[in-house]
């Protein structure tokens, strides 16, 4: 399936069962150079809107919220030896954590990448 | 704290800010760049590398001239610093202090003739100066200088002013002159708050975006915000008034008692010195240090400090990521028993404690043009 997104700027994109989460690429130059991540280690149950991950720049840190509720099943271990992934493929290899959603249902309530770039256009 | 942008003031580089494309933010009233497009990363490289350009413009500057004689005498009386032993055109970091010996300010005075120039904190200044104007009212005159402030900081600081300001290469170190720069007055000063060598750069409003740019067209030359500035002065181990010091600290609590000469200690004779004198003879509840964190994650300001055995020793009072260092760093009040380098010590982040250690300040060696 395609994206959908918080307004909260995770990205949750599903492939079977499993669903990858990361942050959008809007939120990763709003934070500036990363220096450090914290994922979720496998087998946590997280509910919609927990704190799952965190994520910090020089100057400051971040909560990266859980996007749907779920288990985890695998945090991503390439962030923690280089967390300026995140700058450079927020997208794709710069992924926070994997979940077996509890509701595939509660993915309706996101937003798409449409509606989340109109949401990101007026911020600016 | 995050007053709307219309009530803020600006400096008379706002509008250069904005065009190199600065992210703006509230900063003591100030609306001011945090970060260019370079990024902190890359901007607190550069200015340990070759030079950056920061606008310090926000940071009060004041004359103050004695009724009769030297004004030097006068302000000693409101500082632990040395300060009528000043030689002409050099300057001194000194801390304003209250009864307590609690720390109001910290500032830089510079003595020219029987005058001093002073340059204090951003967020104190309106304070600073009012109370200095009313502890020496009727003795002296404090005129608020309306100028702009450049700081141009790193290695290749020298080499970029003195292109432009040939006096620049002849100052060393908390060295200060009056030059000028096509046809207006400059008061150059050696020194800054990153731990490179480098200078400030007073000069007045209209003519500081016409400098800026001389500056910023050198090649190695970048514009640097204050995110940058704040991991340069963490890794220097440079205290930020209002976070690291305060009116609960003393000079002694705050390891600047290097700033307080022994004459003054003897004498007795600034604010608080009662205080400062006590804690230095049966020592302090609480001390400044360095703390290095042994895993990759900061603990930011109001971090709990641990004994290892769990007990509570102190806070965190700045912390973050030092690029220079390439790792997290902080510092904090602790007391004594847990100051010496290398004490093992525990940071409590997101509820988790995490192994660290006093570590020796500076962080990253300071890089000083000594005379």
């Amino acid at each position: 399936m395609s994206k959908k997104f918080t307004k909260d700027h995770e990205w949750i994109s599903l492939d079977g069962e499993i669903a990858t989460v990361g942050i959008t690429d809007y939120a990763q130059a709003q934070l500036g150079d990363v220096v450090f991540v914290e994922v979720p280690e496998a087998g946590r149950q997280v509910s919609k809107g927990d704190d799952a991950a965190v994520v910090e720049s020089v100057k400051a840190a971040s909560e990266v919220y859980a996007p749907v509720s779920g288990e985890v099943v695998e945090g991503n271990g390439a962030l923690e030896g280089n967390p300026a992934l995140v700058n450079e493929d927020a997208d794709e290899s710069g992924w926070f954590f994997k979940m077996k959603l509890a509701d595939a249902g509660e993915l309706d309530g996101l937003m798409d990448e449409a509606a989340y770039a109109a949401y990101v256009k007026e911020l600016d | 704290m995050n007053a709307p942008t219309d009530i803020l003031k600006t400096t008379p580089l706002h509008a250069l800010h904005v065009k190199l494309g600065a992210k703006m933010v509230p900063f003591a009233g100030y609306d001011m760049p945090v970060q260019y497009p370079l990024g902190v990363m890359k901007e607190h490289v550069q200015t340990r590398e070759k030079a950056g350009l920061f606008d310090v413009s926000h940071m009060g500057q004041a004359k103050l001239t004695a009724h009769d004689g030297d004004a030097a005498v006068l302000f000693e009386a409101l500082v632990p610093g040395g300060i009528t032993t000043l030689r002409e055109g050099r300057m001194r970091y000194t801390q304003l202090t209250n009864e307590q010996g609690g720390i109001l300010d910290d500032l830089m005075a510079t003595r020219f003739g029987d005058t001093l120039w002073l340059v204090v904190n951003a967020a104190c200044k309106d304070d600073d100066f009012a109370h200095i104007a009313a502890k020496l009212e009727g003795r002296a005159t404090l005129d608020i200088e309306q100028r702009a402030l450049l700081a141009l900081q790193g290695p290749l600081a020298e080499t970029v002013l003195s292109a432009l300001i040939p006096a620049a290469k002849d100052l060393v170190f908390m060295q200060a002159v009056w030059s000028d720069w096509q046809g207006d007055a400059v008061l150059i000063s050696r020194c800054g708050y990153t731990g490179e060598d480098g200078y400030e750069i007073s000069i007045a409003e209209d003519k500081a975006v016409a400098l800026a740019e001389a500056l910023l067209a050198h090649d190695d030359v970048e514009p640097i915000g204050l995110g940058a500035r704040d991991s340069l002065r963490l890794e220097a181990g440079l205290c930020l008034y209002g976070h690291d010091i305060d009116t609960d600290t003393t000079s002694a609590e705050a390891d600047l008692i290097w700033s307080v000469p022994k004459r003054r200690r003897d004498a007795a004779d600034f604010p608080g010195a009662d205080v400062v004198n006590a804690q230095l003879s049966n020592g302090m509840a609480k001390q400044r240090v360095g703390i290095l964190p042994e895993g990759r994650a900061p603990a930011r300001e109001g971090t709990e400090i641990q004994s290892v055995t769990g007990e509570t020793i102190g806070t965190v009072t700045s912390g973050g990521f030092g690029p220079t260092l390439g790792g997290p760093l902080a510092m904090g009040y602790v007391p004594p028993a847990y100051a010496a380098a290398d004490t093992e010590i525990q940071l409590i982040v997101r509820g988790k404690a995490m192994p660290a250690r006093i570590a020796a300040m500076p962080f990253v060696p300071q890089n000083y043009k000594k005379g």
